[in-house]
C-alpha cells in the first residue's frame, strides 16, 4: 500500500476493484465501510456483486479481465471533461500526451463494450473519482492475476496520478496483500530478480554489495519466477526444490502439471507445519514451528514491520525454520552466526535501507513502516509524498488485451477464481479448525439463475466442470450475484481444486503472474442413468 | 486552551473533549461499561457518573462536553453513591454466578461490585431467563448476563459494519438479539467475534475448548498469521496452549478481528502437526532423527550444485514464514548454493 491502514476511515473515496475486501481483508473492509458511514463515496468494480457493491455508489459489474478498458473509459471521461489535476500531472508526473492518444479510443460507450459496464456508469464513477479530495483505490487479485496484469496495475496507477490521487495522506493506490507475511517475503528478496530491498541482481554494484556483507561469489543471473520453475522441473532442467511453508499442489494454476513437475524432480524437500498435498510428494519433510511458537516478525501490507512472538512451545521435534536453515547453512561450510531471530533482524537492517532503522527495541510496542532507513527515522506513513522513486511520475499507457483464453462453443464460461472469508488459501490450518470448517466444508461453482435454468441445474446439485487442463465434479451454488457467462470457484479446497482447471500457460510477461482470474470452462449437468 | 478543576486541581487542556477523556488522560479512574472510544458516546451505563459544580444533577462524563472553567468531581460521596446504586440494580437482574462463570476476572461487573463493595441483593424481584443461543460456531449469547450497556450493538453497526444485532423488545423484556431471533447462525453475521471481544460481563463469550480461570493465563501480543492486514492480537495461553485470542487495540486494526484470527486458532496444537523428520526410504515416508534429515538435505544440495549446477536448484520461500527465515532461505540460496531461482506464492 502507499498509504496506511489508519488513513481510511478519513478517505473521502474509495474505488475498490479486484478485491472482496470485506471476505479477504476483513478488517480493512470494515474500515472502508467505516468510510462510507462517515460519509465517503464508494466505487466499486467486480465480475461479483460482492458485499460491498450492496454499499456502492456505483458498481460497475465489469467482465473478467476487462479492468484496463473500464479504467482507460474512466480516464477518458476524466480528461475530456478537463476533471484532471493539471497541476499534479504538470509538477509530478511526465507522458501524459501518450496516455491521452491512447485513452482516447476508449470512450465510455467503447470501453463499455469491451467490459459489459453501462457507458453511463462508466461516466459517473470517473466523476466521483476525479472529484474526491482523498481517494484511495484498493486492489487485489482481481487486477493482477492475469496474463496482463502488470498492464491492469499500470492504469490503475495512470488513474490516480491523473487525478493527483498519490502521494499524501488518505490517496492512493492500495494494492492488498494476501498473506500474512507476503509483503516480507518480497522485501527480504524471496524473488529470482532481487536481493533483499528489491536490489536487482543484475546490477554489479548490488552484487558487489552483498558479496562483501555475505563473504560469498553471487550468481548476477535473474533466477527463474515460481511457474517457470515448475515448468523446468517439468523437463528435467530443475534437479531439487527446496519448499518452505507452501502448497503448490493446491496453491498453483494446473494441479496436473504441477504434480508431474514436482513428482520428476530428483529430490524434493518440504518443511511445513502439517502435512499436505505436497509434502506427500516430498523426499524429505521437516517438521516446523507455526506462528505461535517462534520469535520473528511480519510485514504487513501497509508496509509495517511487527513482531511475532513466541507463545508455546513447538510440538514434538519440530523446529523453527529459521533454525532449520542455520543448521544447514552450517553443514554447507556457512558461516550462521544467528543465535536468535534478533540476529538475523540486525543482518537485514545492514542488507536494506528499507528495514536499515528497524530494531526489535523499537518495534517492541508498536510496529514501523518502511522505508526506515535509520535508527531515528520515524517510519514511512505513506509513500511518494515529495517525488516519485524514478522522479517524475511516468504514465505507462496500456490498450486492452484480451485474456489468453476466451469463451468458445466447447468452452462457453469464464471461470474466475478467488477466496471465501472461512478459509485461508489451501485450508492446511483452517480445515482443521472445527468452527470454520463446520461453516464452510467443501468448494462450489457459483453459477447465474439463468444459467442455472437454461442448464437445468438446482442450487445444490453437482455438475462436471472441464476446462482444457483437466474436469472435476463440484456442487452448484446458484447466484445471482454473478453475471450469465461466468462462474466462480474458491480455489481452496483439494477436494475440488479450481486450480485443475486454470491455465498456466497464460503467463503476464513481466511478472510472470498466472491467469488465474481468467479461463474457458464448460459446466454441464451430470446425467443420472 | 481551557482550564478544569479536576478533583481539586487545576489542570489546562485541549477542547473538545468529553469530561471522562479530561479525566482519563490526567490519570483518573473512571469505571464505565459502555464507553469505547472507538465509538460514538451513548451514555447507556450511567457508571461514568461525575458531579459538575453547578448541574442540576450528576452528569455522565462519557457524553458531557468538558467546558473552560469547570470544576468537576469524580468521586463525592453522590457520586459513589449513584454508581453503587446502578450496580445494584444490574444486581436485580443478573445470576449470581461468578463463581463458575468463564468471565470472572475480567469481568467488569465483578470489578466495580468488588470497589464499591455493593450489596448484590439489595432489590430482589424476578430475573429474566432466557435460553442461551448456542447456534454460532464459536460464541454463545446469554442474555441472562446482558447489562444492556449496548456495545457489542454499536462495535457490530459503527466498526465492523455488519448490523447483524440490535436491541430488542423494551424495559424488563430489553435484550440483545438479531433480526427474527432463529439463531444467530441465521443471521447476517460473519462471526468476527468484536461483540465477543467488547463484552464486559459474560454474555457473550467464546465457546472455547479448554475451561480456564482468566488468571491462570498469560497473554503474549503478537501478529495474526492469516492475511496481510497484520492484525495487532493477543494470544491467551494456558499450560503451553492457546486457549483464546483477543484484539489488541492502538494498533492499524482497530482492536477488531475477523473470524479466522478471533477463532481459528486451535490449528496451532492439532494432533496432525508434523512432529518429527521424515525421509523417503523404499518410497515410503519415514520418520528419523534430525541430524540425519539434515545431513540429507545439506549433502543433497551439495550434490546437485556440484554434479548438475547451482541453477539445477530452486526455493520457494514463504509468504507464510517471518522476514528472518525469508532472508535467511534466500541467504542459505544466493550465497550457499549460488543461484536465484527463488520465489514464493506472492502471484497466488
Amino acid at each position: 500500500m502507499t498509504n496506511s491502514i489508519p488513513e481510511i476511515p478519513k478517505i473521502d473515496l474509495a474505488f475498490v476493484t479486484g478485491s472482496n475486501t470485506t471476505e479477504n481483508h476483513p478488517v480493512i473492509g470494515a474500515q472502508i465501510l467505516q468510510a462510507v458511514k462517515n460519509g465517503a463515496k464508494l466505487i466499486v468494480a467486480d465480475p461479483r456483486r460482492i458485499e460491498l457493491a450492496r454499499h456502492a455508489d456505483v458498481f460497475l459489474q465489469l467482465k473478467p479481465g476487462t479492468n484496463v478498458a473500464l479504467l482507460n473509459g474512466m480516464m477518458n471521461v476524466i480528461y475530456n471533461e478537463g476533471l484532471y489535476d493539471a497541476e499534479f500531472v504538470e509538477e509530478r508526473t511526465t507522458g501524459l500526451s501518450d496516455l491521452i492518444d491512447v485513452i482516447q479510443a476508449y470512450t465510455p460507450e467503447k470501453a463499455s463494450e469491451i467490459c459489459g459496464v453501462d457507458a453511463d456508469l462508466i461516466r459517473k464513477a470517473a466523476r466521483l473519482y476525479a472529484h474526491a479530495n482523498r481517494a484511495s483505490i484498493f486492489y487485489a487479485m482481481g487486477i493482477t492475476q492475469h496474463s496482463t496484469g502488470t498492464g491492469h496495475v499500470m492504469t490503475v496507477s495512470n488513474l490516480a496520478m491523473m487525478c493527483g490521487n498519490l502521494g499524501k495522506a488518505h490517496s492512493g493506490v492500495n494494492p492488498l496483500r494476501g498473506q500474512n507475511n507476503v509483503q516480507g517475503a518480497c522485501d527480504m528478496g524471496g524473488l529470482p530478480d532481487d536481493f533483499p530491498g528489491y536490489q536487482k541482481v543484475t546490477n554489479p554494484e548490488v552484487i558487489q554489495k552483498f558479496e562483501s556483507l555475505w563473504g560469498a561469489k553471487l550468481s548476477y543471473k535473474r533466477g527463474m519466477p515460481l511457474t517457470k520453475m515448475m515448468q523446468a522441473a517439468h523437463s528435467g532442467e530443475i534437479k531439487l526444490m527446496y519448499i518452505m511453508g507452501e502448497n503448490p499442489m493446491v496453491s498453483d494454476p494446473d494441479t496436473n502439471h504441477i504434480r508431474e513437475s514436482l513428482e520428476h524432480l530428483d529430490c524434493l524437500i518440504v518443511q511445513d507445519i502439517f502435512p499436505t498435498e505436497t509434502t506427500a510428494l516430498a523426499d524429505v519433510v521437516l517438521p516446523v514451528a507455526c506462528f505461535a511458537e517462534k520469535d520473528g516478525t511480519f510485514t504487513n501490507t501497509e508496509r509495517r514491520v511487527q513482531r511475532v512472538r513466541k507463545a508455546v512451545q513447538a510440538p514434538g521435534e519440530a523446529k523453527a525454520d529459521w533454525e532449520v536453515f542455520v543448521e544447514i547453512m552450517k553443514r554447507l561450510g556457512m558461516d550462521a552466526p544467528y543465535e536468535k531471530p534478533e540476529d538475523v533482524m540486525k543482518e537485514i537492517s545492514k542488507a536494506t535501507q528499507l528495514y536499515g532503522g528497524i530494531t526489535y527495541d523499537r518495534i517492541e510496542h508498536k510496529g514501523l513502516q518502511w522505508p526506515c532507513p535509520t535508527p531515528e527515522h520515524p517510519g514511512t506513513q505513506y509513500l511518494h509524498k515529495d517525488k516519485f522513486p524514478r522522479g517524475k511520475g511516468l504514465f505507462v499507457p496500456v490498450h486492452h488485451v484480451d485474456s489468453a483464453e476466451l469463451q468458445d462453443e466447447a468452452y462457453p464460461f469464464i471461470l474466475t477464481t478467488g477466496r471465501i472469508l472461512y478459509h485461508y488459501h489451501t485450508r492446511t490450518m483452517t480445515k482443521r479448525v472445527e468452527g470454520l470448517h463446520a461453516i464452510a466444508s467443501e468448494g462450489f461453482i457459483e453459477i447465474s439463475p439463468n444459467t442455472a435454468l437454461k442448464l437445468g441445474i438446482e442450487d445444490g446439485e453437482l455438475v462436471k466442470v472441464a476446462s482444457r487442463r483437466g474436469e472435476l465434479e463440484v456442487k452448484a451454488k446458484v447466484t445471482d450475484t454473478i453475471q450469465d457467462q461466468v462462474v466462480f470457484m474458491p480455489f481452496h479446497f483439494a477436494e475440488t481444486a479450481a486450480n485443475i482447471l486454470t491455465n498456466a500457460s497464460a503467463l503476464d510477461e513481466i511478472s510472470s503472474m498466472p491467469e488465474l482470474k481468467v479461463c474457458a470452462v464448460s459446466v454441464e449437468k451430470i446425467q443420472t442413468v | 486552551m481551557a482550564q478544569v478543576t479536576l478533583n481539586g486541581n487545576t489542570i489546562h487542556v485541549d477542547l473538545p473533549k468529553t469530561i471522562l477523556q479530561v479525566a482519563e488522560e490526567a490519570g483518573l479512574f473512571v469505571p464505565t461499561f459502555c464507553n469505547d472510544k472507538r465509538l460514538v458516546p451513548n451514555g447507556a451505563c450511567r457508571m461514568c457518573v461525575v458531579e459538575v459544580e453547578g448541574a442540576r444533577s450528576l452528569v455522565a462524563s462519557c457524553t458531557t462536553p468538558a467546558a473552560d472553567g469547570m470544576v468537576i468531581n469524580t468521586e463525592t460521596p453522590a457520586v459513589i453513591d449513584a454508581r453503587k446504586s446502578v450496580l445494584e440494580l444490574i444486581w436485580a437482574n443478573h445470576p449470581n454466578d461468578c463463581v463458575v462463570c468463564d468471565k470472572a476476572g475480567q469481568c467488569k461487573l465483578q470489578d466495580y461490585t468488588y470497589r464499591y463493595e455493593v450489596d448484590i441483593d439489595a432489590f430482589k424481584g424476578a430475573k429474566r431467563v432466557s435460553e442461551v443461543d448456542q447456534s454460532n460456531k464459536f460464541f454463545y449469547n446469554d442474555q441472562n448476563k446482558c447489562i444492556l450497556c449496548g456495545k457489542c450493538v454499536r462495535v457490530c453497526d459503527e466498526l465492523q459494519n455488519t448490523s447483524a444485532i440490535g436491541f430488542s423488545e423494551r424495559g424488563f423484556h430489553t435484550h440483545i438479539t438479531h433480526p427474527f431471533e432463529e439463531g444467530m447462525d441465521k443471521s447476517v453475521c460473519v462471526s468476527c467475534g468484536n461483540c465477543v471481544s467488547v463484552c464486559p460481563v459474560g454474555a457473550l463469550m467464546p465457546k472455547s475448548k479448554e475451561r480456564f480461570r482468566n488468571w491462570e493465563a498469560k497473554k503474549v501480543q503478537t501478529t495474526c498469521s492469516y492475511c496481510g492486514v497484520g492484525c495487532q492480537m493477543n494470544l491467551i495461553v494456558k499450560d503451553n496452549k492457546v486457549v483464546d485470542v483477543e484484539p489488541v487495540n492502538d494498533h492499524s486494526n482497530m482492536g477488531l478481528l475477523c473470524v479466522k484470527g478471533k477463532f481459528g486458532y486451535s490449528f496451532i496444537d492439532h494432533p496432525d502437526r508434523l512432529r518429527k523428520p521424515m525421509l523417503k526410504k523404499h518410497g515410503v515416508l519415514t520418520e528419523v532423527e534430525w541430524d540425519e534429515a539434515l545431513d540429507f538435505v545439506a549433502g543433497k544440495i551439495k550434490q546437485t550444485r556440484d554434479v548438475y549446477g547451482a541453477d539445477t536448484l530452486a526455493g520457494l520461500v514463504s509468504a507464510r514464514c517471518t522476514n528472518e527465515e525469508n532472508y535467511l532461505m534466500q541467504k542459505l540460496f544466493r550465497a550457499g548454493v549460488g543461484t536465484n531461482n527463488l520465489d514464493h506464492c506472492a502471484r497466488l
